[in-house]
């Protein structure tokens, strides 16, 4: 039977895993190759890294923690943050990389889908969306609107309907985070996931707003969802993807036991 | 020991390449330069992307020296797509033919209320002589991410369940092909690509 995936998530920026709640108290939590290689170890299903370095310099960093990351890691690794053009994920994917996510770098030019998934296949791209229920439309969840530049941008997109147009172009699979609850740690929006999960017929990530085993219980139930992303509940409460999968198979869900 | 990889140009091949050094494999690369699949000791051809992609081998005469190769004895790999290529097609691409060497021919999984592709980690019934898979134990799980599979014949290594039964892997002399990814399934999936370094062959 197919597993539900539970993927770790390490934000980088220059060269380091960081984390900090909602974008302040950044600090260091260790080296990117080091922690991926624990969190596969632990029975991760796969890795994403994200680069959050802001500065162009930081790209050349990006691509040698890409590579010493890759080197000894024999799961699924997604790199997303910065790639603007299919000449850039191109040298991530000789970097090691698995898969590329794009986010605002796709909203600006759709084309950018079709490009990279024309040359690597549709399995490598990943295409991110950040979404906000929108109260004012008439379906406030499948019309959420679809936000860029850490929720602070409207791109007037919605977010089922660019789900639909990044899988007709050739993406492979959704990460879908709610601005709603990310940060919050009171469970992700399992109702927007299960809409975009079931107006597409690739897999749908879920991400924004774990904080129990119970809330990835529910999303992959009520949500629909294919896979979680788990970022900070490995540094609130539960220590490692082996305790959450050990849990979430103590409550029926179906997951892969590290060996 | 020396693999050949065959790059045809459908995907990048940085993934089976590591994990094949890993283990301490000797590795060299070939789009055209067919002496390297004249003398080679073990060949893989991976791949991801779509079937048609393989008309490239055709073009190259790697098709000529690869069925040659493998009337020698030379144990060969093929991996997701390099899998379907060793059936006498795939629906993906009807006009392609492949290598023929299993009679049967690739389909797309059924329409039914599961997503296709299939994306993820899934378990094997590994058939229990089967000598690439050796050493897998129930409960084991491998990568996927395919549109297209393989039917069950008695050449099947190992079942995956999906939809409908498909053969994960297929074996038959020295000849084996597997739908998952080796290179990105942890442990087990080195085990398997272990498996296939230290194969002594058959006659």
């Amino acid at each position: 039977m197919i597993t539900k995936r539970i993927i770790a998530c390490l934000d980088v920026r220059d060269g380091r895993v960081v984390k900090g709640v909602q974008f302040v108290d950044i600090i260091d939590a260790g080296d990117p190759a080091t922690q991926a290689a624990r969190h596969a170890r632990e029975g991760a299903d796969e890795i994403v890294l994200l680069d959050i370095t802001a500065t162009h310099e930081g790209r050349a960093t990006l691509l040698d923690t890409v590579r010493r990351t890759a080197r000894e890691l024999f799961v699924p690794f997604c790199v997303g943050g910065g790639i603007r053009s299919a000449g850039d994920a191109a040298q991530v994917f000789e970097a090691g990389a698995d898969k590329v996510s794009v986010n605002s770098a796709a909203l600006a030019d759709p084309m950018l889908i079709d490009a990279i998934g024309r040359t690597f296949g549709a399995q490598a791209v990943v295409v991110a969306i950040d979404a906000r229920r929108d109260p004012a439309a008439a379906d406030p969840v499948r019309d959420a609107q679809v936000l860029v530049q850490g929720g602070r941008k409207l791109t007037g997109r919605r977010v089922v309907e660019w789900a639909r147009e990044a899988e007709a172009r050739g993406a492979g699979e959704i990460l879908l985070t709610s601005m709603d609850s990310d940060g919050m740690r009171t469970g992700f929006d399992c109702e927007l996931t299960a809409a975009v999960s079931e107006a597409v017929n690739i897999p749908v990530i879920a991400s924004g707003g774990a904080g129990t085993v119970e809330h990835f219980v529910d999303v992959f139930g009520r949500g629909k969802a294919d896979a979680a992303l788990a970022a900070s509940i490995f540094h609130f409460g539960v220590s490692s993807a082996r305790s959450l999968k050990e849990e979430l198979a103590r409550a029926g869900v179906s997951v892969r036991l590290p060996c | 020991m020396r693999v050949t990889v065959i790059d045809y140009k459908a995907g990048n091949l940085t993934s089976v390449l590591k994990a094949l050094r890993h283990l301490g494999a000797e590795t060299v690369v070939t789009d055209s330069d067919l002496s390297l699949v004249e003398t080679a000791e073990r060949i893989v051809l991976p791949g991801v992307g779509h079937f048609a992609a393989t008309q490239r081998l055709d073009a190259t005469g790697l098709t000529t020296a690869i069925r040659a190769a493998i009337v020698r004895g030379v144990p060969f790999l093929g991996i997701c797509v390099g899998m379907q290529w060793l059936y006498a097609g795939s629906s993906e691409a009807p006009v392609q033919a492949g290598l023929g060497y299993f009679e049967e021919s690739c389909t797309r999984f059924s329409v039914s209320q599961e997503k296709v592709p299939h994306v993820g980690w899934n378990s094997l019934e590994v058939r229990k002589d089967s000598r690439l898979l050796a050493g897998v134990e129930p409960g084991e799980h491998v990568y996927f991410t395919h549109s297209y599979k393989a039917p069950v014949t008695a050449d099947t290594a190992p079942v995956t369940h999906y939809i409908e039964p498909f053969a994960s892997a297929v074996e038959r002399g020295n000849v084996m092909g597997v739908q998952f990814h080796p290179e990105k399934s942890g442990t087990t999936g080195l085990k398997i690509l272990g498996n296939f370094l230290k194969w002594e062959g058959t006659e």
